[in-house]
């Protein structure tokens, strides 16, 4: 393990964890909230300070594998959200620190789901640090570290691959830093254009901004008490449309600005994903209708809270738990389908979903034909065993992580549906379970541990599982020793050799 | 500058390698073996598409309708030509092939004008071509040339009774009178450009810059022998022996070669009737000592087997003090190869690499000043490169002493009108000149470069 290079990331991290600071900073002194503004500063020279200290020496060794690739990741994420929970605490807005980190976390993962019983007892400048960290969190931050710091090497691939969501990770352009650039380019164009709609639509800027954040990272907080209840029907149908148009593969998007518009979509994950939509839409729809006064109402809900719950955003313009089983059910499959791959979305991407079932389909057909040689194909291409593998231990891990999860958590003794959907939604970043957690309830109930325990899900789910679960194997702290660190001590006394040529040859 | 690498074997790897690392380069690679593509990805900052060179719709996908380059080595000669003739009607680029049969070497210039190719290298003939010229000069492990000739660094051995052991760098200059300069030395693995009071000692290796005559004046007096061989055994019969063979009887050398297999002795001995083709075991002592080893001056190890290669040259060289050169395929582990007491040690896979990362270079710098020659002198550590000044910059007409140069960086040699300068604190760089520059820091691609950033 080279801690070398992880220290010198995460101070970086730091860096940029202190840059973020400056807007909720700048939005209390537009509100005049002061004290609070003042709490934010302090946080940011100390995120600063330890950034400084952290970069101040270059790492001896720039080996980055795998394994310090899905450390660092982990660490950064597990460090952003606790020095990101810290103004909550200090301000007393959030006075327990263990509720500050999950509804941080939740931020930062895009989950959404909250512990707080009233948004609106925040200030200003928390609630849109509560949405900013959505929009930080979506494409992820050490993808943003790439796109802005210069980093040679294909070794920070690592990197990008423990961060972004998807069975297997491809780069749009040959560099790295390109890639990344690309991405953010398109994450950020998106974000302007639903804001500038919202604020054509009439929608107070503060709010625009906050939501518009919120459904960029596919994250899910509200910034009013009653949820999204009070926009208009424009402005919901704006957030429902952008809400699925972020859940779609970037790649997508990076298809059509290379106007390679007929390869964009004939994307077998888009169309899948679209096709969920729709037909969790109509079924829906046709099961609510009597709840509703005209039919066009309940289709706007249904299709609102089928985009918020497939791109894993969260947002809820009604209280689904009052809906028919069926549709509740509907919902809770989507829970479990989530995002495109190469989305700002959680879950488990329907991208894994459409190999696990090809997967079924090819086992079935080598029970009738045991003979037979068949590949799963995606996109017209064989899938690699090798991806078809890996996706079935991750299915495999993601289940045995949410029957431990709602294990602890069913120490705290509520009612089953609360506890299940409680894991589940934070697994998949969702936010709003069902029953006590359900759309007008909230996580405040639950104990410290299961807080913890739900954190640690948020984080897992977000990172795709196995980079969290790396910081738990004990061999990947080993430092190892002997003839790596004699090698750099010789290769740096040759390197003091060249400084003092220098001044032989030139004077 | 957008390159393509078809084919991502030992070459193709260690061209990405070098080539990724260079800024403002975006290589894209394409290999039908899904595991090196994936193993390539994994550790460049590379992108990677899994499919054959020749097929047109992956390389439209690659985007060769945008690249700059595209570099064919895979290990098919007729798909390389077929990948560099479809970029080249596909896009505009520049493409390059290895291209390895002696069959179409004959015609390889017809070849090159016909597809519009910017450059065909043949590894077996670039390699041939290595070796004479280190025969044409024994005592030196390698030689290497710049400014078409004029300057020549030279990589030697320091032997246990040279007079050079134990002498300071700056006294060469001012006891042997040499107007020479060390621009590397090599000790124990490492690699260090030695300052003035740096002490050499027995089994250092040295390069040296100098002109042509100069570096051979200081071979003279430091008692080290510069005629050239007169005669070589070479064991193995392959491509880079006959290319050889046929290199050296030009220039009147005897060439004994030992080749194991029948038909292959039969068709060298078709083709170049002037050598003793010897139809034997090379790797058997007896074999060898009856065909003389002993009063050979050279001997060359070119199997196909990396290991028999490296031990037929140790074994050569415990006979007789001669000179020895082998050929070895695999990069790996070139470190602990080189610690061996073998004289010379060719990989043609390097050779070719070289050669296409040296034309790849001067294409990205036609802009500015060019980088006219490139070699590598200590593995991959050091870079020699030569520069023509072509207009006035940051670096001209400051005295050297002045120039804030980074570190790791040797202004070696100035050749201004024909004239070779080995350059003092006082001498400066002017338009017209051909600078060479010895440094470790690999991607130079502009003299200013060499200069602190303010």
């Amino acid at each position: 393990m080279n801690f070398d290079i992880v220290r010198y990331i995460l101070g970086y991290v730091f860096m940029f964890q202190a840059a973020f600071f400056v807007l909720p900073a700048g939005v209390s002194l537009i509100y005049r909230e002061h004290r609070v503004g003042l709490i934010y500063v302090g946080v940011l020279v100390l995120c600063a300070l330890l950034g400084f200290l952290a970069t101040r020496r270059r790492p001896q060794s720039r080996g980055m594998y795998a394994k310090e690739g899905m450390v660092t990741v982990a660490l950064s994420w597990v460090l952003l959200s606790l020095t990101g929970a810290m103004p909550f605490t200090i301000t007393g807005e959030i006075p327990s620190y263990v509720d500050a980190v999950f509804e941080t976390v939740s931020g930062f993962t895009t989950t959404g789901s909250s512990i707080l019983q009233d948004v609106e007892t925040l200030s200003y400048a928390s609630r849109f640090w509560r949405s900013f960290t959505h929009w930080v969190g979506g494409m992820g931050v050490l993808v943003f570290i790439l796109a802005i710091i210069p980093m040679k090497g294909g070794e920070f691939m690592n990197l990008m691959k423990a961060e972004s969501p998807g069975p297997s990770v491809s780069k749009l352009v040959p560099r790295l830093r390109d890639t990344a650039f690309v991405l953010y380019a398109i994450y950020m164009g998106m974000t302007v254009l639903e804001m500038i709609l919202l604020l054509i639509s009439g929608m107070p800027a503060f709010d625009a901004i906050c939501l518009t954040m919120g459904t960029a990272g596919t994250g899910g907080f509200a910034v009013r008490s009653s949820g999204l209840t009070g926009y208009t029907m424009t402005q919901q149908g704006i957030i429902t449309v952008f809400m699925i148009l972020f859940g779609v593969n970037f790649n997508a998007y990076f298809l059509i600005l290379h106007k390679k518009i007929k390869q964009a979509f004939r994307m077998e994950e888009v169309l899948t994903y679209l096709g969920i939509i729709l037909l969790s839409v109509v079924v829906i729809t046709i099961n609510i209708a009597g709840m509703y006064p005209d039919a066009y109402s309940a289709f706007h809900h249904a299709f609102f809270q089928v985009g918020s719950i497939i791109t894993t955003t969260g947002y809820a313009t009604a209280d689904f738990n009052q809906w028919p089983a069926l549709a509740k059910t509907v919902l809770m499959t989507l829970v479990f389908i989530g995002a495109c791959a190469g989305s700002t979305g959680g879950g488990l991407k329907v991208s894994r979903i459409i190999i696990m079932v090809k997967g079924i389909g090819k086992e079935i057909t080598t029970l009738l034909h045991p003979r037979s040689v068949k590949k799963v194909r995606m996109d017209g291409r064989p899938v690699e065993t090798e991806v078809v593998r890996s996706v079935n231990a991750y299915i495999a891990l993601y289940l045995l992580l949410i029957v431990v999860s709602v294990l602890i958590v069913s120490l705290d003794n509520k009612d089953m549906v609360s506890t299940f959907t409680s894991v589940t939604v934070t697994i998949n970043n969702i936010g709003p379970g069902l029953e006590e957690v359900g759309p007008m309830g909230n996580f405040y109930e639950f104990s410290n541990l299961s807080k913890i325990v739900l954190s640690f899900d948020m984080l897992a789910g977000r990172l795709e599982l196995l980079p969290v679960l790396m910081l738990f194997v004990p061999s990947v702290w080993k430092k190892k020793h002997g003839t790596v660190k004699g090698l750099k001590n010789r290769m740096s006394k040759s390197g003091k050799g060249i400084h003092e040529e220098n001044n032989g040859v030139c004077r | 500058m957008q390159i393509i690498i078809v084919g991502c074997g030992k070459v193709g790897t260690t061209l990405v390698q070098q080539l990724s690392m260079e800024e403002g380069n975006d290589v894209t690679v394409i290999d039908t073996n899904p595991d090196r593509v994936r193993q390539v990805v994994d550790d460049y900052d590379v992108m990677g598409y899994i499919g054959s060179g020749v097929s047109y719709e992956l390389l439209v996908e690659a985007g060769v309708e945008q690249a700059d380059l595209l570099i064919a080595v895979t290990g098919s000669d007729e798909q390389n030509l077929l990948s560099c003739l479809f970029a080249r009607k596909a896009g505009n680029c520049q493409t390059i092939a290895r291209i390895r049969k002696p069959e179409y070497n004959d015609e390889v210039h017809y070849i090159k004008e016909e597809l519009g190719m910017a450059m065909i290298i043949n590894p077996e003939l670039a390699a041939a071509m290595e070796i004479a010229r280190v025969l044409r000069l024994p005592s030196a492990i390698r030689v290497e040339s710049f400014a078409k000739g004029r300057v020549e660094i030279l990589k030697f051995k320091v032997k246990p009774d040279s007079v050079l052991c134990n002498m300071a760098v700056s006294d060469i200059h001012t006891q042997l009178g040499s107007n020479i300069l060390v621009c590397v030395v090599e000790r124990d693995g490492a690699t260090v450009i030695p300052g003035g009071d740096f002490v050499l000692q027995e089994k250092d290796t040295v390069s040296i810059i100098g002109a042509s005559k100069e570096t051979l004046r200081f071979f003279d007096k430091v008692k080290i022998a510069t005629n050239p061989v007169k005669n070589i055994m070479i064991v193995g019969g392959g491509r880079i022996s006959y290319y050889l063979a046929k290199i050296l009887i030009s220039t009147g050398v005897n060439v004994v070669i030992v080749e194991k297999d029948a038909a292959s002795c039969e068709l060298l001995t078709e083709k170049i009737p002037e050598a003793t083709i010897v139809h034997g075991d090379g790797s058997d002592e007896g074999t060898l000592l009856e065909e003389g080893l002993e009063r050979m001056d050279s001997f060359a190890a070119l199997t196909g087997i990396d290991e028999e290669n490296i031990l037929l040259s140790l074994y050569a060289k415990s006979k007789s003090d001669l000179k020895t050169i082998t050929k070895i395929n695999r990069i790996s582990f070139d470190d602990v190869v080189e610690r061996l007491d073998l004289d010379t040690i060719v990989y043609p896979k390097k050779i070719t690499a070289e050669h296409i990362i040296r034309y790849a270079r001067a294409m990205a710098n036609s802009l500015g000043s060019n980088v006219e020659t490139m070699h590598r002198i200590a593995g991959d550590k050091v870079e020699a490169l030569e520069f023509i000044i072509q207009k006035k910059c940051a670096v001209t007409d400051t005295p050297l002493a002045k120039l804030n140069l980074k570190d790791g960086i040797l202004v070696a040699s100035i050749q201004r009108n024909g004239r070779i300068i080995i350059p003092r604190g006082d001498d400066y760089i002017r338009v017209g000149d051909s600078v060479v520059i010895v440094t470790t820091r690999a991607g130079l691609t502009d003299l200013d470069d060499i200069l602190r950033k303010k």
